[in-house]
């Protein structure tokens, strides 16, 4: 029995790490990153960054121009402060749009990986439910979910989770069955391994990737969504700032200002885009099999 | 004219970029006569797919370096437009691959997939097309070929797709047939029917044909002359019988002996140790060195030049003697 | 001492003349669902009533065509697949009822073709290896080690292996960590599901040497399962020769070599390309295809292509008959009074 030389290769690295090297090779992915950073940043530590109050509104400054002294991206149509209003909506917009896709994440991965692992019945049940709510288009159904609730930010985050599991446990199903059926499940059973050990070293190992890849394709349109209800007044309630309340009520001054009327729809554009084109980076860092 | 060689390539290079670059083909020279069959034997990796795939422009072309020459009939391959190109795939050289299942389309059935490439090379009318279709398959033996004429690759048999698809290969009598592995994926008695019929069609209309397999008994089988494959070089070729009986490279030797058999039951095998090379770059002496039990200094510092080391019988190995000398 | 350790040391009924394994009247029909409602439409007999046994130290070829149940049967021995009837004893224990299906896996092991799928890609060479172990409750840090040791012993330098991932090995190193991992929980036997037919000749040889050197060296029991004739006889004692789900032949491998008695065996046999350029194979043994599974023929199920086939092969289902010394098929000319023409005279 002769030992077989190796080539001398790259000290190996675990696959994550081989992810995240790979995608920090990623100039667009990286890009984004920093643009999502600095806007998740700016939200959060908003209080401490010297802007105006959003609240305040005054009757004589409404509606300035972007560049004005003192308003650097102009006034609404209340007087209050633009830039102020944007970073501390991006609080509410960024809570709404992250959280329904998490929410989805886990109970649609939970969902689907169950159904894909014991198949069967089990599976056709599960399915066959979530088949049910692929009948209504998702705008259509967030709505509906939204109103019957009522309006509030806990409602719509309520709605658009329900919205997303669908989509996330098909695609969880559809890769866990993939990856049952591959011939190293059938050897850890053969090896006397339980159904949870299984799932936990063989199973998720294999899907989360694939599924969180899809997951993040799907915060853009949870923004868009979510700032839709808002628009429509199913979500958030004025005074409180939101990207996509902010566009209803600029509504108004399209004619007067365009550009401010514009800047909240800018906002949801840069933070939705750029969510889209990491998870496109991701998809491909991830790609590093054979 | 007619003492020239059918198909003639010389000192083919293949090279593939991307993340990794790959020399898949390092130098390979062979020549083919009209109506003689020519086994390529290699592993995995060797070069041999990729070699008969250039013979029919069928590699990536942004991904692919291809250098030196392929001569078939009277056409220069690599210089090819796209127009005389398509006409010389199917016409002049056509190809049968290991899983037909990719090579059929699966929407259209076989008798229309055969009459178009007929139409289209020999620009005959659809019924003259058909008709032709239908003697390809009773040609190849699929059983009822009236009723298979209209059938899809799916309704049919892995064997009886094979078929089809060697029907479809010839359907517009190629001067050379290229096999790719065709019967890897078949069962052994089919693989056997497979390969008696190739035989069979091939002498009948009289054509030329490259069969590459990794199975020495699938060459043994087939070839009139077998050129052994390694890491991109052809290092050995000859008649079947010099092959077989008296091989000259210590890999077709290596390979002859790990090739197992009933008679070798009870004694060990003797294995070739390690691997091939990854090829990550162009070798620049002997590939099968490291793994060769013959090895000397010399072997390490160049590529050896193939020997004579019978009439027709080259070897390229450093320590092959060259016949009458 | 766990129950495979006092099995491997030889405590169970019947000392070495008691069979491994014997496998008796073993059966899975798997439906095809079809329409909307996913009514069974038509069923294939993957393994319909296969009964054989393997004697301790010995290794049992399995061979066939696609389709003829090799691979099925292979993992109803195992338990992969739950069968339709049947009784699977292990050391002279039915499996479900005397001992668990548990206890059978830790008797029993299994090594698969694709060496890639049977390697969790996110999983490190020495992880792998010591999953099983780490199951039964084996302490990590000798589990590993454990794991370097059998590295080891399948010829892998576990310095330079044992922290890769499937990726970074060749088909060969990589059929090598399977049966690592196989030996992990000590089995007894090893169900080998055509461990070589993705790899190269060259590799093929070694995996095959390590094979045998594993096999006498941890006094392992082999069912080695293949549609490569060669490489069957090079390694089995005995062969058993499948055909759509049915056993047609089994026996000794020198006499289903030398002297086959079921038609479908000298039909797989002749084959096989010669190896000699002035014996090429002139005629094809048998013509068409196998049959399709979903609607196997009546009777034998070999006499759609059988030359000899009669009236009572498309009647009647022959059983398997023995012809000589531990040498059985499944044919009616084997048995007397059958009815076929060429049957042998009864005694």
């Amino acid at each position: 029995m002769t030992a077989i030389a190796l080539p001398a290769l790259p000290p190996t690295r675990g696959y994550w790490s081989a992810v995240g090297r790979r995608l920090l090779q990623d100039k667009v992915t990286v890009a984004c990153g920093i643009v999502l950073l600095a806007i998740i940043l700016a939200a959060i530590f908003a209080p401490y960054l010297g802007l105006a109050d959003p609240y305040r509104g005054s009757i004589i400054r409404r509606l300035r121009p972007i560049g004005t002294p003192g308003y650097l991206l102009g006034t609404d149509e209340q007087g209050r402060d633009m830039l102020a209003r944007l970073v501390y909506g991006g609080r509410l917009s960024l809570f709404i749009g992250l959280l329904p896709v998490f929410n989805a994440f886990v109970i649609g991965t939970l969902l689907g990986v169950t159904a894909g692992f014991v198949g069967g019945r089990l599976n056709a049940a599960i399915m066959r439910t979530i088949d049910v709510f692929y009948a209504f288009p998702s705008v259509l159904l967030a709505i509906a979910i939204s109103g019957a609730l009522g309006a509030g930010v806990l409602n719509s985050v309520v709605s658009l989770t329900i919205v997303f599991v669908p989509p996330i446990a098909r695609v969880a199903e559809s890769v866990t069955t993939q990856v049952r059926n591959l011939d190293f499940v059938d050897a850890a059973r053969a090896s006397g391994a339980g159904p949870i050990t299984i799932i936990r070293v063989h199973i998720l190992n294999n899907v989360l990737g694939p599924i969180f890849v899809y997951a993040t394709s799907l915060i853009s349109v949870s923004m868009i969504l979510a700032a839709g209800l808002s628009f429509l007044g199913l979500g958030t309630k004025p005074p409180e700032p939101e990207w996509g309340l902010m566009l209803n009520t600029l509504r108004t001054a399209i004619y007067v200002q365009p550009w401010i009327a514009a800047l909240p729809g800018t906002m949801i554009f840069i933070v939705s885009i750029c969510f889209n084109l990491m998870s496109d980076g991701l998809r491909s860092a991830m790609d590093v099999r054979r | 004219m007619t003492n020239r060689p059918l198909v003639e390539v010389r000192d083919l290079h293949v090279r593939f970029r991307g993340e990794r670059n790959v020399h898949a083909v390092n130098g390979v020279d062979f020549a083919l006569n009209r109506g003689e069959v020519l086994g390529i034997l290699g592993e995995s990796g060797s070069g041999k797919s990729v070699t008969l795939k250039a013979l029919l422009r069928l590699l990536p072309e942004r991904r692919t370096e291809i250098k030196g020459a392929i001569r078939v009939g009277d056409e220069d391959v690599l210089a090819l437009g796209p127009e005389a190109l398509a006409d010389f795939r199917g016409k002049t050289a056509s190809m049968i691959f290991q899983e037909p299942m990719l090579a059929l389309d699966p929407v259209y059935t076989v008798g229309q997939q055969i009459a178009e490439a007929v139409e289209r090379h020999e620009k005959c009318g659809a019924a003259a097309a058909r008709r032709r279709a239908l003697e390809m398959l009773e040609r190849v033996r699929i059983p009822s070929p009236e009723r298979r004429l209209d059938s899809y690759p799916h309704e049919m048999s892995g064997g009886m797709r094979q078929r089809a698809m060697i029907a479809l290969a010839l359907a517009c009598r190629p001067q050379v047939l290229l096999a790719d592995e065709p019967t890897t994926a078949l069962d052994a008695t089919v693989q056997i029917q497979i390969l008696l019929l190739l035989r069979e069609l091939q002498r009948e209309l009289g054509m030329a044909a490259i069969f590459v397999t990794h199975d020495i008994g699938v060459a043994v089988e087939v070839s009139d002359r077998i050129a052994v494959m390694y890491a991109g070089r052809i290092v050995e070729t000859g008649s079947v019988a010099d092959i077989v009986r008296r091989p000259a490279h210590p890999y077709t030797r290596g390979l002859l002996a790990s090739t197992v058999h009933g008679a070798m039951r009870g004694r060990r095998l003797d294995a070739i140790p390690g691997a091939p090379p990854a090829l990550s770059e162009a070798p620049a002496s002997c590939s099968f060195a490291p793994r060769c039990g013959e090895v000397q200094p010399e072997c390490h510092a160049r590529v050896p030049d193939a020997v004579t080391v019978a009439p027709a019988h080259l070897s390229r190995c450093l320590r092959s003697v060259a016949a009458g000398g | 001492m766990s129950g495979a350790e006092a099995l491997r040391q030889g405590q169970e009924a019947g000392g070495p003349a008691q069979p491994l394994l014997q496998v008796r009247a073993l059966k899975k029909h798997f439906p095809i669902r079809g329409g909307m409602l996913g009514r069974t439409v038509a069923t294939v007999n993957a393994v319909d009533g296969v009964a054989f046994e393997v004697a301790k130290g010995e290794t049992l070829g399995i061979v066939g065509e696609s389709g003829c149940g090799k691979s099925t049967t292979a993992r109803l021995l195992i338990r992969l697949i739950e069968p339709d009837s049947g009784e699977v004893r292990f050391a002279g224990q039915s499996v479900g009822s005397e001992i668990p299906v548990a206890e059978l896996r830790h008797g029993v092991q299994m090594v698969f073709q694709d060496s890639f799928a049977s390697l969790n890609p996110r999983l490190t060479i020495e992880d792998s290896i010591a999953f099983g172990p780490r199951v039964r409750g084996v302490a990590e840090a000798e589990a590993v080690h454990k794991a370097h040791d059998l590295l080891r012993r399948v010829g892998l330098d576990p310095a330079q292996f044992a922290r890769r991932y499937p990726h970074e090995l060749s088909g060969g190193q990589r059929q090598r960590v399977n049966i690592a991992r196989a030996l992990a929980l000590a089995p007894r036997l090893l169900i080998l599901d055509e461990p070589v037919s993705a790899l190269d000749k060259s590799v093929e040889a070694q995996v095959l040497n390590l094979l045998v050197d594993l096999k006498q060296s941890l006094g392992l029991t082999y069912i080695f399962v293949s549609h490569d004739l060669n490489v069957v006889q090079y390694i089995s004692d005995r062969v058993m020769v499948m055909y759509l789900g049915r056993v047609a032949e089994i026996g000794p491998v020198e006499a289903i070599y030398r002297d086959a008695r079921h038609p479908y065996t000298r039909a797989l046999l002749s084959a096989m390309p010669s190896m000699d350029p002035d014996r090429r194979t002139q005629e094809a043994p048998i013509a068409g295809d196998p049959p399709n599974p979903i609607n196997p023929p009546s009777g034998c199920l070999f006499h759609t292509r059988c030359p000899y086939a009669e009236a009572v092969c498309q009647s009647t289902a022959p059983a398997l008959a023995p012809v000589k010394d531990r040498h059985s098929a499944a044919c009616h000319m084997e048995i007397a009074g059958s009815g076929h023409s060429k049957a042998r005279p009864a005694a």
